[in-house]
C-alpha cells in the first residue's frame, strides 16, 4: 500500500528559504537576548520556589478527625462503593454505643487516579483529597496510606467544585 | 629613524629560547583549547535554553559554570559498555582518530601578534607551517574516518548509515571548501595563515568583503564539515538514533563530543582568520606586522606585549562571533533531508563556487592587465597581493554575484520540498504516457501485420 502523503502545492516564486532562515534566526535570537543572563520568567525554579496549587487541586489524601483525635469517619461504605478505581480499603466497626467507625481504612495512592468521589460522597466531610504532589517513597507498600497516616496529612484540602458557584467566588 | 634602529635590534628567538617558548605554546594552546571545548558545551546549553525561554544548568557553580566540570567527572567515572560484536580495535582507535584531528588543526592557526619578550620576538602560533591551510586541510579530512570507523566497528545499522553519510557528506563539502579557499589565495599568493593576515592588514580590507561569495560558501561548507546542524545527517537522532556514536559511551562518546567542539572552534577561528583579518584590529594601523622577512628583517609595526593581548582579544571575539552564529543557526534552522543536502553540494554548492573561483580570477586578471596590477605589498617585495582598489573592484564584482547566489537559493529553487519534487514526478509521469500514446501502433494495422 502506498502511503498517502498530502502535499502542498507551493508555487516556486512564493517560497523562500534564505528569507526564512533568516526570520527565525532573528526571533530566536530576539528569545536569547530577552532571557539571556536567566532572566527568562517562565521558570519556576521547583525546589526553591514552588508554584501556588488552585484550591481546587486533588492530590494525597487527608482523613479528617474529631478533637479528642477520632477519625471523622462513620464506615459509611459509601467511598469504597463509589470509588472508580478501588483504592478504598474499608472494613467497618462497631462500639458499645453502636457507633460505627473504621477498622482498617487504606487508600492505595498507586491506584487512585484522584477524581475526588471519595470526598464528593462522604456524607461527614472526613475523607478528602488535598493540596500536595510531592509524596515519593522508597517501596510500592509504603504508597498504601493507612488511617494513621491518613489523619497524620497536614496539607490543605482540596475545595470541591460548586455547581451553584462555577466560577469559585 | 627611531623605529628603524628599534627594528634592527629585533631576532628571532632561537636556541633554549625557542624551545622553551615552543612548549610553552603548545601547552598553552592545548590547555586553553580543552578549556574553551569545555566552555562551549556549556554555552551551547544555556544558548539553547535561553532561546527557548529556559534556563539551562544552573546548579553546579556559580550560574552553572562549573557544569563542564560535573560532566567530566561523570563521563569519566562511568562505566564503559562494548557492543559485543564490535570490532574491539577499530571501536577503541574510533575516538582518537576523532580527536586528533580536530585537536591538530589548531597549530597553524596565529591567535595573536607577535609577543615581544626583550628583544627576542615569539611568534604567536604553535607552527608557522609554510604550508599553512593544506595542512589544515589535510587533518580536518582525516576527521571523517574517525566517523567512519566508529559507525563501521559498532556493529550497529543506524552507526553504520550514521558512518556512510558523514563520508559521503564530508566528501562532497570538502570540494566547495578548497574552491572557497581558491580566492583567497589569488589575493595573497600564499597559504600561510600569518601571510594571509598581513594581506588584509595591508589592504586595509578584510576578504570577507571582496570574496564574500568564497566567505558565505565556506561558511555553508563548515557547517557541513563540522557536522552542525542543519547539516548533522550523521547524528540525526530522530532517524538515527545518535548515528555513529550510538553505541559509544562514557569517555569514549566524550571524546566524540569534544572533537566536535574542537571543530567548530577551529572552523570559527578558521573563518575568522581567513575573512576577518584574524587578530587584526580595525582601523588601528599600530598592529599590523607580518614578521620577520627571508632577509631577517622585521616587516611591519613594532611588536609589543600589550598590542599581544589587545589582538589576542580581537581574534577571541571574531571567533566567538561566528560560534555565537553556529549555535544561532542550530537551534534555529531544521535538519535538511539526505538527498537534499546531496543536491545542496553538488549541484549547487560545487558549479556555483567554480563559477565564483573563475569570475574572481577573470577579475584578478582584467585588473592585472588594467595598470592595477597584482603588486607586492611587503616592503621586502616578495609577498604577493592585491591593492585596495583592486579590492573595492573584487568587493562589487562579489556582491553582484552574491545577490545572485542568495535570489537563487532564495526561491526555492534550490531546497525544493517534497511538493516540487512530486510535481516533477507527475510531469515525467505524464511525459511518459504522451510517449508511450504517440508510439502506439493502431489495432487495425496490428493484426494486419501479423497475418
Amino acid at each position: 500500500m502506498a502511503i498517502n502523503v498530502r502535499v502542498m502545492k507551493r508555487p516556486v516564486r512564493k517560497s523562500s528559504y534564505v528569507r526564512a532562515t533568516l526570520q527565525g534566526m532573528a526571533l530566536t535570537f530576539r528569545h536569547m537576548a530577552k532571557a539571556a543572563g536567566d532572566r527568562s520568567e517562565l521558570t519556576i525554579q521547583y525546589p526553591d520556589e514552588k508554584k501556588q496549587l488552585s484550591p481546587r487541586w486533588r492530590g494525597t489524601h487527608v482523613m479528617e478527625k474529631h478533637e479528642d483525635g477520632r477519625p471523622k469517619c462513620v464506615a459509611c461504605g459509601l467511598c469504597p462503593t463509589i470509588c472508580p478505581s478501588n483504592c478504598i480499603k474499608l472494613v467497618p466497626g462497631e462500639d458499645d454505643q453502636g457507633n460505627r467507625y473504621p477498622i482498617v481504612y487504606e487508600i492505595d495512592e498507586f491506584r487512585c487516579i484522584f477524581c475526588g468521589m471519595c470526598q464528593e460522597v462522604c456524607p461527614v466531610e472526613a475523607i478528602h483529597v488535598g493540596n500536595h504532589y510531592e509524596n515519593a517513597e522508597y517501596t510500592r507498600t509504603e504508597f498504601v496510606y493507612d488511617l494513621d497516616r491518613l489523619m497524620r496529612q497536614e496539607h490543605p484540602v482540596t475545595l470541591l467544585w460548586d455547581p451553584s458557584d462555577p466560577a469559585g467566588e | 629613524m627611531m623605529l628603524q634602529a628599534a627594528a634592527s635590534r629585533l631576532h628571532e628567538v632561537s636556541g633554549t629560547g625557542l624551545v622553551v617558548a615552543t612548549a610553552l605554546k603548545v601547552l598553552g594552546v592545548f590547555t586553553a583549547l580543552m578549556v574553551v571545548v569545555a566552555m562551549l558545551t556549556l554555552m551551547e546549553r544555556k544558548i539553547s535554553a535561553w532561546m527557548q525561554d529556559r534556563l539551562g544548568p544552573n546548579r553546579v557553580g556559580p550560574g552553572g559554570l562549573l557544569q563542564p566540570a560535573a560532566d567530566g567527572i561523570k563521563n569519566i567515572l562511568k562505566e564503559e559498555t562494548n557492543p559485543a560484536e564490535a570490532n574491539g580495535v577499530f571501536f577503541t582507535l574510533a575516538p582518537m582518530l576523532s580527536i586528533i584531528p580536530a585537536l591538530v588543526t589548531f597549530a597553524v592557526i596565529p591567535f595573536a601578534s607577535p609577543l615581544r619578550v626583550g628583544d627576542a620576538v615569539i611568534p604567536m602560533i604553535v607552527a608557522d607551517l609554510p604550508v599553512g591551510i593544506l595542512f589544515l586541510l589535510a587533518f580536518s579530512s582525516l576527521g571523517v574516518y574517525g566517523i567512519v570507523i566508529a559507525g563501521w566497528a559498532s556493529y550497529n545499522k543506524y552507526a553504520l548509515l550514521g558512518g556512510l553519510r558523514a563520508g559521503a557528506q564530508m566528501i562532497s563539502y570538502e570540494i566547495a571548501l578548497g574552491l572557497a579557499l581558491m580566492s583567497v589565495f589569488f589575493a595573497t599568493g600564499n597559504v600561510s595563515l600569518p601571510q594571509i593576515v598581513w594581506a588584509q592588514q595591508s589592504m586595509n580590507l578584510w576578504f570577507a568583503l571582496p570574496f564574500s561569495v568564497s566567505f558565505f560558501f565556506f561558511w555553508i561548507a563548515s557547517f557541513a564539515e563540522t557536522n552542525r546542524l542543519p547539516f548533522d545527517l550523521p547524528e540525526a537522532e530522530s532517524e538515527l538514533v545518535t548515528g555513529y556514536h550510538t553505541e559509544y559511551s562514557a569517555m569514549k562518546f566524550s571524546m566524540f563530543f569534544i572533537a566536535e567542539y574542537a571543530h567548530v572552534l577551529t572552523v570559527s577561528a578558521l573563518m575568522a582568520t581567513l575573512f576577518l583579518g584574524g587578530w587584526d584590529i580595525p582601523g588601528w594601523q599600530g598592529d599590523d606586522m607580518l614578521g620577520f622577512g627571508p632577509g631577517g628583517e622585521w616587516i611591519g609595526a613594532q611588536p609589543a606585549w600589550w598590542k599581544t593581548l589587545l589582538t589576542l582579544g580581537a581574534f577571541a571575539t571574531k571567533t566567538f562571533l561566528f560560534i555565537l552564529i553556529f549555535m544561532l543557526v542550530r537551534w534555529t534552522v531544521p535538519r535538511f533531508r539526505y538527498d537534499q543536502v546531496m543536491d545542496l553540494g553538488w549541484k549547487i554548492m560545487l558549479p556555483a563556487a567554480l563559477a565564483a573561483v573563475v569570475v574572481t580570477a577573470a577579475t584578478v586578471l582584467a585588473l592585472d592587465s588594467l595598470g592595477e596590477p597584482f603588486v607586492d605589498v611587503g616592503p621586502s617585495g616578495q609577498l604577493g597581493g592585491i591593492t585596495l582598489w583592486g579590492g573595492l573592484v573584487l568587493t562589487a564584482v562579489n556582491a553582484v554575484m552574491l545577490v545572485v547566489v542568495l535570489w537563487v537559493m532564495d526561491r526555492g529553487r534550490v531546497l525544493t520540498g517534497t511538493g516540487s519534487a512530486e510535481e516533477k514526478r507527475r510531469h515525467a509521469r505524464e511525459v511518459a504516457r504522451a510517449r508511450a500514446q504517440a508510439r502506439r501502433v493502431p489495432v487495425g494495422a496490428a493484426s494486419q501485420r501479423v497475418s
